[in-house]
């Protein structure tokens, strides 16, 4: 359904609030926002009717009076927190309802080259390193949640990694949504800058804490790749089953750039995880590599958007859905060849399990090429719990339960083997294993007749 | 007592009768073959005892060590020492080798309150038994079955007979598609598996097998029930006459 009007006041009213609070800030960031708010003005949410939206019903963001959580936030405890922390990271970096939380984040021993903290932070003492940046790569003309994102834009994370620096240890970045007595929205921002030659691992990572009121989190985040820079990308979606998230990830890749990009979306009510990277620079390479894990009701929906916009590039997307109970997936796959992006080499492969009968996905992929000397393929599998694989199993003496456990992980493990050896992997690994668990033991199989 | 005691088994699959009364007994220490043409029920019986459930039992008993097989799920009656040594292996992309056969040893000992192996112990265990069925180290950590060959995935099914050492293995047409020097590697795999404590049930179109296996008994399975019941010679005769002979000597004893 369409935005209503009363929908549209409610973010007019509070975008004036944020406006008159920020009257010092720089004229640019002004302007930034300004242009956000207006094209969401213009086009409000999407509807089913609009082609990249067809699969997912944003009814329920579109008719919610969403308050923002500005100032004066309730902070977890460290206690809280600490449940999440990834071992191995080379800091944490933790916010709450989008804004930068200096107690309850870690970043001391950062590697040399490294430079992480507050974008709120950072717009106010170093602007200089910001405004070439942000916002220039995020499209809020194509995309509602980003105009949105950009026209309330105030913090997030700020990660930039010299020249030539390696990093070893991932950077992670919690986002926490607190829950409220009415519904709440936050806008994080995130602004990653990676330096030539430089090497990073970044997890971003969503979470829930409390019961309340519906959340939504709007994020979205820059990564400029520079050249021969190599990068793994973790968005982590583990939110509880109330949660309402959107993200987007807009990368800007350098000549021979390596980037890949991993979503693991397991939580969350209604998500949608939007990756697009934009193969600007010669012979870059991009891996799209992705799990979702749905169940009960949830709606986890993947839309790809990659562009090669340069010769010799490769890109590579891998998505695998395990879907039970009322779940319900998306894999939306689009690719653009640009007509100077000869010798593209653009592969997608999606691939579905679902565990009951009600379990739904929709795969599609969309090729848009507008160069003559490519290579594209796409291919998208649907099916079940093989029957004569779970005998198998169970006739070498393991139980149904562990059979079929063993059998989803051994699914889901091919996305885990596109992931570099390391913490975040490792970290990924035991969080799929935790939950595939929680699927083993709510899924009842019917026997087919044969 | 008897290992294995079939009385009386039928069998069927959405609504078609393929077991129409087996009566069969295996003692531990002998090693008997099922032989019939295709259609017979040979696989079904084979499945039947793994516990398969696509199969509906109608009728008779089936006691495996003094217990009641039928009421057995598949994982139990692995658990109890059956082994299927499968027509047609499954491959399993994602799991190694090394984890599957782990997880099974792990699973039975489980079931038998014994505690369970690691990696360390375990490895060793399956080399050994890999040396014996000629098989690349490889395979240790290859996905189960995954582009093997037919042969590969044959032996790789002795090489779970030999780590999980069952009471009782039914092969099921294991010398299907195997060249005869794979033959005689998978044979001697099995003979290195012959024991007092152990029963072997070969089921097999062919005879050509039984010159490697020598088995004590040999039955003939035709139309879902055993018309013959003889020595290892049985299985020369029928390779001579064929089984149209037995065949027609069924249905002609077969009440009208």
């Amino acid at each position: 359904m369409a935005t209503t009007a009363q929908a549209l006041q409610n973010y007019a009213e509070h975008f004036s609030g944020l406006e008159k609070s920020a009257a010092n800030e720089p004229s640019w960031l002004r302007q930034l926002r300004q242009g956000g708010f207006a094209r969401f003005g213009e086009t409000g949410f999407p509807t089913l009717r609009d082609e990249d939206w067809r699969f997912t019903s944003l009814s329920t963001i579109a008719q919610t009076p969403f308050r923002l959580v500005r100032n004066g936030q309730h902070l977890p405890s460290p206690a809280e927190v600490s449940a999440y922390q990834i071992a191995g990271a080379a800091c944490e970096l933790v916010f709450v309802d989008g804004r930068w939380a200096a107690s309850l984040s870690s970043s001391c021993n950062l590697p040399k080259g490294l430079r992480v903290g507050s974008l709120a932070a950072e717009m106010a003492n170093h602007p200089g390193a910001i405004e070439p940046h942000l916002g220039r790569y995020l499209n809020i003309q194509r995309d509602p949640f980003s105009a949105l994102n950009t026209a309330f834009l105030e913090d997030g994370a700020y990660v930039e990694v010299r020249k030539g620096a390696v990093v070893e240890s991932p950077i992670h970045l919690l986002f926490i949504s607190t829950a409220h007595q009415v519904p709440v929205v936050s806008h994080p921002r995130n602004l990653i800058v990676a330096g030539e030659d430089s090497h990073i691992t970044i997890i971003e990572d969503y979470i829930s804490l409390g019961r309340g009121e519906k959340v939504l989190c709007n994020t979205a985040t820059e990564l400029i790749a520079g050249d021969h820079s190599v990068i793994s990308h973790y968005m982590i979606e583990r939110e509880d089953e109330q949660a309402l998230n959107v993200s987007t990830l807009r990368i800007q890749q350098g000549r021979t750039a390596d980037v890949a990009s991993h979503s693991v979306l397991a939580g969350g009510a209604l998500v949608r995880n939007n990756v697009h990277p934009v193969l600007a620079g010669e012979g870059g390479e991009c891996l799209i590599n992705g799990l979702f894990v749905g169940r009960h009701r949830q709606h986890l929906d993947n839309y790809m958007l990659v562009e090669h916009a340069s010769p010799h590039c490769s890109s590579r997307q891998f998505y695998n859905g395990i879907l039970d109970g009322h779940a319900h997936g998306v894999f939306h796959g689009r690719i653009i060849v640009h007509k100077n992006a000869q010798k593209t080499d653009a592969k997608q492969t999606n691939r579905n399990l679902l565990l009951s009968d009600t379990a739904q996905i929709d795969t599609k992929p969309q090729l848009e090429i507008y160069a003559d000397d490519v290579k594209c393929t796409h291919g998208a599998t649907i099916g079940q719990i093989e029957e004569n694989a779970l005998f198998y199993l169970r006739s070498r003496g393991i139980d149904e339960a562990s059979a079929r456990r063993l059998l989803l992980f051994a699914f889901a493990s091919e996305c885990l083997d596109r992931m570099r050896t390391g913490a975040a992997r490792s970290f990924v690994e035991n969080l799929i294993q935790h939950e595939l668990g929680h699927l083993g033991d709510a899924s009842r199989h019917q026997e087919p007749a044969s | 007592m008897s290992l294995l005691e079939i009385k009386n088994l039928h069998a069927r699959v959405d609504g078609n009768e393929i077991l129409k009364g087996v009566t069969l007994t295996l003692n531990a220490g002998e090693v008997h073959s099922i032989m019939g043409p295709n259609g017979s029920g040979k696989s079904t019986l084979a499945q039947v005892l793994a516990r398969r459930e696509t199969y509906e039992i109608t009728c008779g008993t089936v006691f495996f060590n003094g217990k009641d097989l039928l009421a057995m799920k598949a994982e139990e009656a692995a658990c109890e020492g059956l082994f299927l040594a499968f027509q047609y292996p499954v491959e399993i992309p994602g799991i190694s080798n090394a984890y599957f056969l782990r997880s099974a040893v792990n699973a039975i000992r489980k079931y038998r309150g014994e505690e369970e192996m690691d990696a360390m112990d375990f490895l060793p265990k399956l080399r050994e038994k890999m040396k014996l069925l000629d098989m690349d180290e490889k395979f240790v950590n290859r996905s189960v079955n995954e582009a093997f060959s037919g042969g590969e995935k044959k032996r790789n099914e002795i090489l779970q007979m030999a780590v999980l050492e069952p009471r009782l293995a039914v092969l099921d047409e294991t010398d299907s598609g195997l060249d005869i020097d794979a033959l005689k590697i998978v044979a001697r795999g099995v003979n290195a598996m012959r024991s007092p404590e152990r029963a072997i049930l070969v089921v097999t179109h062919y005879q050509r097998l039984l010159n490697y296996i020598v088995p004590d008994f040999v039955h003939v399975l035709v139309d879902g029930r055993i018309v013959r019941s003889g020595g290892p010679e049985l299985a020369l005769q029928l390779e001579e006459q064929g089984y149209t002979a037995m065949e027609s000597a069924a249905h002609g004893a077969s009440p009208a």
